[in-house]
């Protein structure tokens, strides 16, 4: 028998905990020669914000041994070409697609949530509160619980969609941030975003990014990642998508261990196009080997 | 298209490059030249990202025995520079690459007849021996290369096999004219009234005198560039590039993997980087 994949994450309904995570995988139809998007449980587009953003100058990716560091600055189409350009293809996919967004201010962030709760194509929310390489705005408010809760409240009153909120890992206590967000409102939590880092070139003795720092991914903060999705899932009732280094299904599957309702498959994307797919397969396989009837008797089973 | 290639051959043809031929699906012979492949070196996450070669060349293999199929064929032609590129050049015959591609926007051909001129600094060559194989079909075709040193010219015979003229010009006087292959472009220039058309790919420095030059005598240059990639495909955004009208309060970014990497000169910014 096949094992029951699906999972819910607030009222948002998948057919396997896995999703593509924000920024690495465009905004879906870049993929959509390599993955069936049909094969994966959501994918999430590239974070929006209300007006286009350049982002950073060059260089913005640097490789760093088991990850890399980049410095994107959040560059993206907008809100508005975001609805002229890339709703459409949204509309041509039976699969949910997350918006992921960020503001300046908690009126911005409403501002958005409510423009997005009002395109049909949009299934949920991310809500973007953990950017490190923006200066102005994003990590003030994925630092401080109060800001972090004031933001997430003016979106829910914004929303009736399922809002996710991504954590940044760049706290002193992650928890702390998770239970000022849950008491703030929101249906779910993202953890974690990529890891403030820094490369430098010994001969030019300089830093190899323009903006100096970047933020690390990939499976070199896979065990910080599956540490804060143990602690948060420990201390919330709200679920919670673990994201960080997961290149292969039993990443995933460790995740969904340490508490985990779904995943998401980040830089792994740029590795191996087809990884999303091919995790949600490896998972379903891994479940059906063992006689695991339903994948969400795993989640947060960790023993001992 | 994301495939499993066989290698057939990788061989240092100057000290410190490499050219690799691999097999390839039959859809890579669709392959337009200035095109590239990311090329996953090695299966571990050590390196992890791709890395980006132009396409060098495609064709196919004619078995020397009959019954068997013909085997369409993909090269790139690589410096050793760090990591990943020294550890393909460790990788031996029957050892198998993971490969995306082809993928970017390649060169426009131009009108048939008018004069090609191909400026190539030293890895930079790569992908213009495709484009050349396609321009002479219908064009006269003038490769100007230059390098450092001799070791940096390479695959000139292969060049002048295609019937393309060929200059070579190095810094050092190795071979060729001594001093910056720019020099010999503008006497060809000079030459010819300043008709055709300019196809560059090099370091960044070079690119940017080719552009001044297309620019200030009026003739159409493209060029290929290079950007730090880590999906090839538009995802990521790490690899753009500053439009012509760029500035901080007008920021103008293209992507080099899908708007390029060959654009206009005239597109991009030069000053400054
Ligand atoms: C579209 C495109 C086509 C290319 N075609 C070719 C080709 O046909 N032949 C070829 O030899 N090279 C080509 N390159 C450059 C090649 O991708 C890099 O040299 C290679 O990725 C370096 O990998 P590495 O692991 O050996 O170096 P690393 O260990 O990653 O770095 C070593 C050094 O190489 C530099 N480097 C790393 N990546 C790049 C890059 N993308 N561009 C320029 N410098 C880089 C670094 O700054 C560093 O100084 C191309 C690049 C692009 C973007
Ligand atoms: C190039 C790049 C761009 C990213 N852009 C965003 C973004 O716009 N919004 C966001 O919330 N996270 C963004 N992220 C973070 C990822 O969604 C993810 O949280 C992080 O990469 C960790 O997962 P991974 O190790 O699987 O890549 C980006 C990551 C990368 C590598
Ligand atoms: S390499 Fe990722 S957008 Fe160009």
């Amino acid at each position: 028998m096949r094992p029951a994949m699906s999972v819910e994450i607030g009222s948002l309904k998948l057919r396997n905990p896995v999703m593509t995570a924000s920024g690495t995988f465009g905004y879906g139809e870049e993929f959509s020669q390599y993955v069936d998007l049909e094969k994966i449980g959501a994918f999430v587009t590239k974070g929006l914000s209300l007006k286009p953003r350049a982002g950073n100058p060059t260089p913005r990716i640097v490789e760093t041994p088991g990850g890399m560091l980049n410095a994107i600055g959040l560059q993206n189409v907008g809100i508005d070409a975001f609805i002229q350009k890339k709703v459409p293809f949204l509309r041509s996919v039976n699969t949910p697609a997350i918006a992921n967004f960020f503001g300046y201010t908690p009126d911005e962030y409403a501002e958005l949530a409510a423009r997005l709760d009002a395109i049909p194509e949009v299934a949920a929310l991310e809500v973007n509160i953990s950017c490190p390489n923006v200066k102005q705005g994003g990590i003030v408010f994925g630092t401080d619980p109060g800001c972090a809760a004031s933001v997430v409240a003016a979106c829910r009153a914004a929303t009736q969609k399922t809002l996710i909120v991504k954590l940044s890992p760049n706290v002193t206590d992650i928890v702390e941030m998770a239970q000022a967000c849950e008491g703030a409102g929101a249906d779910a939590l993202s953890v974690i975003n990529t890891l403030t880092g820094m490369a430098i070139d010994l001969e030019r003795r300089r830093p190899v990014l323009a903006n100096v720092t970047g933020g690390l991914s990939g499976p070199a903060i896979k065990p910080v990642a599956l540490r804060m999705v143990w602690q948060v899932a420990r201390a919330v009732k709200l679920p919670v998508i673990g994201i960080g280094g997961i290149m292969s299904a039993t990443d995933a599957l460790e995740f969904i261990l340490a508490g985990a309702t779904a995943v998401q498959v980040g830089t792994a994307s740029f590795v191996n196009p087809g990884a999303a797919q091919e995790i949600a397969e490896g998972m379903e396989q891994w479940l059906a080997e063992r006689g695991i009837a339903d994948i969400r008797s795993l989640i947060g089973a960790l023993e001992g | 298209m994301q495939f499993k290639a066989m290698i057939l051959d990788n061989a240092e043809v100057s000290p410190g490059y490499w050219r690799m031929r691999m097999t390839a699906p039959p859809e890579m012979l669709a392959a337009r030249p200035g095109q590239f492949v990311m090329v996953r070196v090695n299966p571990s996450i050590d390196p992890l990202i791709r890395r980006p070669f132009g396409v060098f060349d495609v064709g196919t293999l004619q078995p020397a025995y009959t019954g068997a199929a013909p085997q369409p064929y993909l090269e790139i032609l690589y410096r050793v520079v760090g990591k990943g590129t020294g550890m393909l050049s460790t990788l031996h015959d029957n050892d198998i690459l993971d490969i995306l591609g082809p993928l970017g926007t390649g060169f426009e051909k131009g009108p048939a007849g008018e004069e090609k001129l191909i400026v190539g600094g030293g890895v930079g060559l790569a992908p213009l021996y495709l484009l050349a194989k396609e321009l002479v079909k219908d064009s006269p075709v003038r490769l100007f290369a230059g390098g450092r040193t001799r070791d940096d010219v390479l695959c000139i015979t292969e060049f002048e096999r295609l019937g393309v003229e060929c200059y070579t010009a190095t810094e050092d006087g190795s071979l060729g004219e001594c001093g910056l292959v720019t020099k010999v472009l503008e006497q060809r220039l000079d030459a010819t009234a300043n008709k055709g058309q300019i196809f560059a790919c090099g370091p960044h420095g070079m690119l940017k005198a080719v552009a001044g030059i297309g620019a200030q005598r009026n003739v159409p240059t493209q060029v290929s560039l290079e950007g730090y990639m880590a999906c090839g495909m538009g995802a990521c955004l790490g690899c753009v590039c500053q439009g012509a009208e760029h500035s901080a309060e007008n920021p103008d970014y293209r992507c080099v993997c899908t708007e390029g990497p060959v654009f206009e000169a005239a597109e991009l910014k030069w000053e400054g980087n």
